[in-house]
Formats: structure tokens, C-alpha cells, sequence
């Protein structure tokens, strides 16, 4: 058996012989994940979800610093990651991880290129540096400005003039840069954008206050050209750490689909292929706990296969010689070889990434509040400060100074403070008490989509249910626990992982000549009798009674000559999930499952949860077709999915959201994850999206407010470009104020009680 | 008022030396894991520098 599974002098049983395929994957991946520095030595990042305290980091550090070929290692707590930089490219980073794994850690590592972040991390650093100079500049040139008002006159004026503008024209270069490299790219596309009347008022106020100064005028405006720079760098800076965060954290959760495979060579050997080059006709081998990387028939072994991420469906399948497998399911229980029948980005997997691409180019056309407010606000800005100068032009005759002036101080105070500031401030807090429970966000417009939802459609397996099944009833002896609890440790199979976990602390016994046989169950020995755990018929072989109250397919013990003993399988609900159905009903939403599975599981789900309204059989391409049904009905659909076969109805929905413990694809589908076990989480983050919808408007309002105040004074002149700075600058304060209140208010539901607890238990779903 | 010579310059030199620190703690990677900092000084080992 041995040689036949593994060839060559690879592995000794069947156990070691899977975890050495298994290892030689990860390093291979490993490998491919490093990044070479410059200095010839080599930078890998892992992601190791258990690292959670200050005792962790010394732990890590000092066991991986000094071992030979670590220039250094470093952990990032906030991120759980390790940043090890190895001497040389030819050292192979496996012994990084096995001493990891001794350490008691499990890591995963992190392909820097598929971080893909490193664009936005730069543009956040440049942002984050532009703020800090605008606002040295800001402090600096209010400074000399307060002296100017409290009565500074003559050649002092002229001074603080002269130096106000030594430093507001380096820093407006600098810091503006932003607003100006958007404004060209909107004039460039014949759009108006917010930033073109930013740019215009900063550049206007320069311009001006720099001829004031050399002519050695009393009216210069520097500081109300750098502190509306000040300000408005704030608001984009907040915009941008909040997508950043977000993204960062759901990137980090293990990855779940094969990028490669071992190829199975002449003469038995193993080589790593990566996704993208694996061919029709090659033979591959998958060993327990590896996903299949693409479509193929098996040409040895036999196994069983969890195919929840392809089919939905829960149970496990057994498969044999000859069986069609498909891309992205699990292999669980014996080493299989296959000969791949479709290049991997023809497989199923492939379908449905080209399904969720479609669907997401459909939602891309989503435009965010701000942006639709800014369309009409550009124009009418540009408008109004025109119209201010020709009026004055005419009324004065002729004085091009003091209309330029009433001009620029329209522009400043118009300045879309609400549209420039209090939108992201509000995103952010909500973001942030989003976090606090667990529910990371993508970006800002998913919480105003999220506010405009008025049906949501669930998925079964793994959503409303944990996706594990549980052990709702065993018949099992007293004598008998111990040595079925060791069979089940033995296995990965989930009937057995939760058996084991329905026996919970009991001792397991010592059992000898253990195997899993792969679609049937696992056999030990215990004092000389055979024991057996598995599907029911396959145990009746060794006992006494047939196990007439055990089903054929079910899932039974027994020794050799005693009486089999049942278990009962059922599948465990999510924590709070009918809670969360009647909330959602309770906020006014619709609410539909659509599940892959059988129709008489979806309706004990259905009836379990009290949703009313249910479709079984639904394949991927049929979920989405239901979406878009709801959708033309004018229904705004919340999809709440996890597995691959809802990537394409997550991405299809008007916003959407899954659980961590949803496949990568769905995670990356999905605009909402949740990390705390409780399905509650999603009436909660509605709720979250309705108040900030709420406080978007109201901020709106109150620069509306503002607006129909200052304007008509602006205009008639009587608002130098210096109070319109500072009546922006006022306006700007109370609209965050206000957005303030989103901060306040605890958990909202009696299920989110906090404590320590759950909130290092969320804090490590989130590395 | 010719004391301002003196402190205009000087006033500006702050400004520019907090900028200055804020930039420099920035560029050698002191905000990448605020959670780390909080837990590393109590580690008496001392510690290298961020990577």
C-alpha cells in the first residue's frame, strides 16, 4: 500500500506519505511567494492567524532569529503576520515553517504580488505625508495670520505676507497635488468633478495673495488656501485608511483554492505544477486535505470528497476508480491520482470566476452619493463664482480686483466640505463600530448600498448552517466512547471531527493498527478485537446484530461481535440565525433561501430558521438568475452566501455579505465579512448602514443650510476670502460633529454582549 | 520688533523639526503594528527596529 501511494522513497504509510506531499506543495508555494531585495537577500511574509499577544511575538522571534539562513525575523500583531528575510535566494524558506509549526503555529504564506496592495499602500503613505506638510504649514501660516488681524501693519505686514508665502506656494505644490492631478484627469475626460473647484479656490487664493504680497497689498489669503487643503486631506486621508484596513484584513484569511498541483512523472516522481500550466492528460496525485486543482477522472485510489464548495451540499461523497472529480473540492480521506480532462481555467471554478466578473462589471455602475451630489454641485459652484465676477465686473465698472475677490470667496466657501469630509467621517466610524463587532467593510459606497437593500437572499450551507454537522443523538455505550473517539480523531472526514467533538474531553483509547478506509471509515485494533467507525453497513460486516436500528447509509460503531451502535447526523444552525431572520423582518426586508441542497434539507432549514420563502437545487447560474428577477422586479437584493457556488450571486447582489468562514472567493466576492459566529451580525450592519445613510443626509443638509446662508452674503461682497475660510472651516466642525453621534450607542442587540473573550476571538478570526 | 528675526525663523525651525520627526517615524515603518508596540515594551529583551 505503502509503495503504491507514493512511489520512490517518499513516506513510509499512508499518513506520511500525504503529509509529505502536502509540505512539499506548501514550500513550493512558499517559494514562489518570496520577494527578492536588493541586497541578494529574500523577503517572505506569512500570514499565522494564532499569534495574539505579546508573549506570542518573543516566542516567534526568538525561536526563528539566530537559526542559520535568517538574516531577521519580525512579527506585526496587528496584522498576524511574520516578515522573515532569508540569506539567499537557493535557501529553501520549508524549515521557516516547520520550526513555526514546532513553535505551535501554523502558517500560511502570503503571496506579496496577490496582496496586490502595495499601489494603495503607497497612495495612503502619500496621502498620510501631504497631510502632515499642509498641516505644519497650516499651524505655521495661521500663525503669522493671527499677527496680521490683531494689527500688524506696514514693512512687519508685508514680512509675515513675504513668508506666508514662502511657505503656503512649496507646500501647495506638494500637498495639493492630489486634488490638481484629479481635477486635470476629470478636465481631461470634458467631466466637472469636486476637485476642479478645489483646485480652481487654491490656486485662485495663491495666485492672488502672492500678486498682494510683491505689490505690498493688505489682503493676502494664504492661510485660507492651505488650511482648505488641510482639511480637505483629512477627509480623503480617512477615505483611504479605511479601504486599505479592510482589504488588508480580509487578504489575510487563509487562502482555500489550489494554485497548484503535484504532477506524477515517469517513474513516480513529483513535480509542482502551478495552476496555470497543469494540462489535459497529466496525471496528478491529491492527497487528503489538498483541494483538487482541476477537472480529471481517477486513475487510482479512492477517496471521499467534500464537494460543499462546488455543489453546496453538505455530505461528503465517495469516489472510485473512474469517477469525475471536479476542480475545488476537498479531498478527504485517501491519496488519489487523476488524469486532468480540462485545463484548469476551463473547470468549473473558472465558470463561475467568469460568471462573478460579469456580474460585478453590472454593479460597477453603482455611483457612490457623494459623487452623484458632486455633479450637480461642480457645475453650479463654477457657475455661481463666474456669475459673482461678471456681476461685480459690471457693477463696479471694471474693478478686476475686488470681483476676483467676491469670486474666490465664493469659491472657498462653497468649498463641498459635506461632500469632501463628512461623507468619509461618517464611513469611517461606521466602519469602525463595524469592526468592533467583528464585520469587516470593502469600502464606503457598500454601506450606503447596504442601507438601500430591501430583500435578502440567503444560501444554506455554511450561512444559515455552521456547515459542520453535529451529532444531534448517539446510542453509543459507556465502554464503547473511548475507542470510537480515538477512530474519529484519526480522521478529517466531518462526520468524524464532530464526532470527536461530541464526545468532547473524554479520554481516547489507545488503539493499534489504526487505517482509514476511505469511503467506508476507520478500523482499529483494541485489545485484540477489531473496531469500526463509519457507514453503517460497512460496520455491520464485524458485529453480531445487522444493526437493524442503523440505516444502511448511516453512521454507526461496533466492535468485532458486539452491537452496533448509531449516530445521528444533523446539520447545526448558525448561532442567532432565526433572531436574525426576524430582525431583518422587523427592518422591513424580504427575505428568501436559495440552496444547492436536497429539497426536504432546505425546508427543515427553512422551517427551523422561519423563512418562508424557499428554492432547493439551485445551481449557481440559477441564483443569479433569481437576483436579477428580484432586481428587474425593483427589489434592491442583500445576497448572504459563503461557498464558490455563490461567488457569482454575491457579486450579482446589490451589496452583499459572508461569513470568515466562507471560501476565499467568496470572501473576495462578498462586500461585508463577518467573523463572529453569530448570523446576528447582518441585521446589525444594516442597521449601522441605515444610520449612517441617515447622518450623510442630515450632513447634507446642514451644508445646505450653511450655503443658503453664506452664498448671497459671499456674492453681495461683504465675505472676505478670510471669514469664508473660517465659516468653512465652521462648517466643517459641526458636520463632523454631528457624524460623531454614529459613534455612539453600544452593541445595539442583547446577542452582542461583549467581553474579553469574544473580542480576542474576533480579533484572531481577523488575522 | 526686531526680535522677530529671531523668532520667526526659530518658530518655523520647530514647525519643520516636528514635521521632520513625524516624517522620519513614518518612513521607518513605526505605525505598521501599533498593536506590537504596545505589547513589545514590556518585553525586557529589548528590540531591533522594524523591517
Amino acid at each position: 500500500m505503502a509503495g503504491s501511494c507514493c512511489g520512490g522513497d517518499l513516506g513510509v504509510d499512508n499518513a506520511m506519505c500525504s503529509a509529505g506531499i502536502r509540505d512539499f506543495n506548501r514550500v513550493e508555494e512558499l517559494q514562489r511567494a518570496g520577494h527578492a531585495e536588493d541586497d541578494g537577500t529574500v523577503r517572505y511574509v506569512l500570514s499565522v492567524p494564532d499569534i495574539h499577544c505579546g508573549a506570542c511575538i518573543s516566542a516567534i522571534e526568538r525561536g526563528l532569529n539566530g537559526l542559520e539562513g535568517i538574516v531577521s525575523a519580525r512579527v506585526n500583531l496587528s496584522l498576524r503576520r511574520v516578515t522573515v528575510i532569508l540569506d539567499g535566494p537557493d535557501r529553501s524558506p520549508d524549515f521557516v515553517l516547520a520550526r513555526l509549526d514546532q513553535l505551535g503555529y501554523a502558517a500560511t504564506p502570503v503571496d506579496l504580488g496577490d496582496l496586490g496592495n502595495s499601489d494603495e499602500r503607497r497612495k495612503a503613505d502619500r496621502l498620510l505625508k501631504s497631510l502632515a506638510v499642509a498641516g505644519f504649514a497650516a499651524g505655521n501660516i495661521m500663525l503669522l495670520s493671527v499677527s496680521v488681524w490683531s494689527g500688524a501693519s506696514g514693512a512687519t505686514r508685508d514680512l509675515f505676507h513675504l513668508v506666508s508665502g514662502l511657505i503656503a506656494i512649496p507646500v501647495v505644490a506638494y500637498s495639493g497635488q492630489v486634488f490638481f492631478a484629479s481635477a486635470y484627469r476629470a478636465l481631461a475626460a470634458r467631466r466637472l468633478n469636486m476637485d476642479v473647484p478645489i483646485s480652481l479656490a487654491v490656486i485662485l487664493a495663491l495666485a492672488m495673495s502672492v500678486y498682494e504680497s510683491v505689490t505690498g497689498g493688505a489682503e493676502a489669503y494664504f492661510d485660507a488656501a492651505v488650511t482648505l487643503l488641510f482639511f480637505l486631506l483629512i477627509g480623503r486621508y480617512l477615505d483611504q485608511l479605511m479601504r486599505d484596513h479592510a482589504r488588508s484584513a480580509v487578504l489575510g484569511l487563509s487562502r482555500m483554492t489550489a494554485r497548484g498541483g503535484s504532477v506524477v512523472g515517469a517513474g513516480g516522481t513529483l513535480t509542482y505544477v502551478p495552476v496555470d500550466e497543469i494540462e489535459p492528460g497529466m496525471v496528478l496525485r491529491v492527497a487528503p486535505g489538498e483541494r483538487i486543482p482541476a477537472d480529471g477522472r481517477i486513475v487510482k485510489g479512492a477517496s471521499d470528497l467534500d464537494r460543499s464548495l462546488v455543489t453546496g451540499e453538505s455530505a461528503p461523497v465517495s469516489v472510485a476508480l473512474n469517477t469525475d472529480v471536479e476542480a475545488g473540492t476537498l479531498n478527504l480521506t485517501g491519496p488519489i491520482d487523476i488524469t486532468v480532462t480540462r485545463k484548469a481555467d476551463e473547470s468549473f471554478i473558472a465558470e463561475v470566476m467568469q460568471m462573478m466578473e460579469a456580474a460585478e462589471n453590472g454593479r460597477g455602475r453603482y455611483v457612490r452619493i457623494a459623487d452623484r451630489a458632486a455633479r450637480i454641485y461642480a457645475p453650479a459652484v463654477h457657475l455661481l463664482a463666474l456669475f459673482a465676477f461678471l456681476g461685480w465686473m459690471i457693477a463696479t465698472k471694471g474693478d478686476w480686483h475686488a470681483s476676483l475677490y467676491t469670486a474666490i470667496s465664493v469659491l472657498i466657501i462653497t468649498c463641498p466640505c459635506a461632500l469632501g469630509l463628512a461623507v468619509p467621517v461618517v464611513h469611517v466610524i461606521g466602519a469602525a463600530r463595524l469592526f468592533r463587532q467583528g464585520i469587516l467593510m470593502k469600502d464606503g459606497s457598500a454601506l450606503e448600498r447596504l442601507a438601500e437593500a430591501d430583500t435578502a437572499v440567503f444560501d444554506k450551507t455554511g450561512t444559515l448552517t455552521t456547515g459542520t454537522p453535529r451529532i444531534a443523538e448517539a446510542g453509543i455505550a459507556e465502554a464503547d466512547i473511548s475507542a470510537a473517539k480515538a477512530l474519529a480523531l484519526h480522521s478529517i472526514h466531518p462526520a468524524s471531527r464532530a464526532i470527536a467533538a461530541y464526545f468532547g474531553d473524554e479520554p481516547a483509547a489507545d488503539l493499534s493498527e489504526i487505517k482509514e478506509v476511505p469511503g467506508f471509515g476507520v478500523q482499529g485494533v483494541l485489545d485484540g478485537t477489531v473496531v469500526r467507525l463509519g457507514r453503517a453497513d460497512w460496520v455491520g460486516e464485524i458485529a453480531n446484530t445487522a444493526g437493524d436500528a442503523v440505516t444502511g447509509s448511516g453512521l454507526a460503531f461496533a466492535r468485532e461481535g458486539g452491537a452496533a451502535s448509531g449516530f445521528t447526523l444533523s446539520e447545526a444552525l448558525r448561532e442567532g440565525t432565526p433572531e436574525a431572520v426576524y430582525a431583518l423582518g422587523e427592518q422591513g426586508m424580504g427575505i428568501e433561501l436559495l440552496s444547492g441542497d436536497s429539497v426536504a434539507a432546505v425546508r427543515e432549514i427553512a422551517g427551523r430558521v422561519g423563512i418562508e420563502a424557499f428554492r432547493a437545487h439551485a445551481t449557481p447560474a440559477a441564483k443569479i438568475a433569481r437576483i436579477k428577477a428580484l432586481q428587474s422586479e425593483g427589489h434592491r437584493v442583500m445576497m448572504v452566501g459563503d461557498g464558490l457556488n455563490d461567488a457569482p450571486a454575491l457579486a450579482a447582489g446589490h451589496v452583499s455579505m459572508a461569513p470568515a468562514s466562507a471560501s476565499d472567493i467568496g470572501r473576495m466576492a462578498a462586500d461585508f465579512v463577518f467573523t463572529r459566529d453569530t448570523m446576528m451580525s447582518v441585521p446589525f450592519a444594516r442597521e449601522i448602514s441605515i444610520k449612517a445613510g441617515k447622518l450623510v443626509r442630515q450632513n447634507f443638509g446642514l451644508a445646505v443650510l450653511y450655503n443658503i446662508i453664506a452664498v448671497p452674503l459671499a456674492v453681495s461682497g461683504f465675505v472676505t476670502p478670510l471669514i469664508a475660510a473660517l465659516a468653512m472651516s465652521g462648517s466643517s466642525i459641526v458636520v463632523v460633529t454631528n457624524s460623531m453621534r454614529l459613534a455612539r450607542g453600544g452593541s445595539l442587540l442583547p446577542t452582542f454582549k461583549r467581553s474579553k473573550e469574544t473580542a480576542d476571538e474576533s480579533r484572531e478570526a481577523l488575522a | 520688533m526686531n526680535v522677530l528675526i529671531y523668532l520667526i525663523p526659530l518658530a518655523l525651525a520647530l514647525g519643520a523639526l516636528g514635521l521632520g520627526a513625524f516624517l522620519w517615524s513614518m518612513k521607518t515603518g513605526q505605525y505598521q503594528d501599533l498593536d506590537g508596540a504596545a505589547e513589545r515594551i514590556l518585553d525586557e529583551e529589548g528590540d531591533e527596529k522594524p523591517l
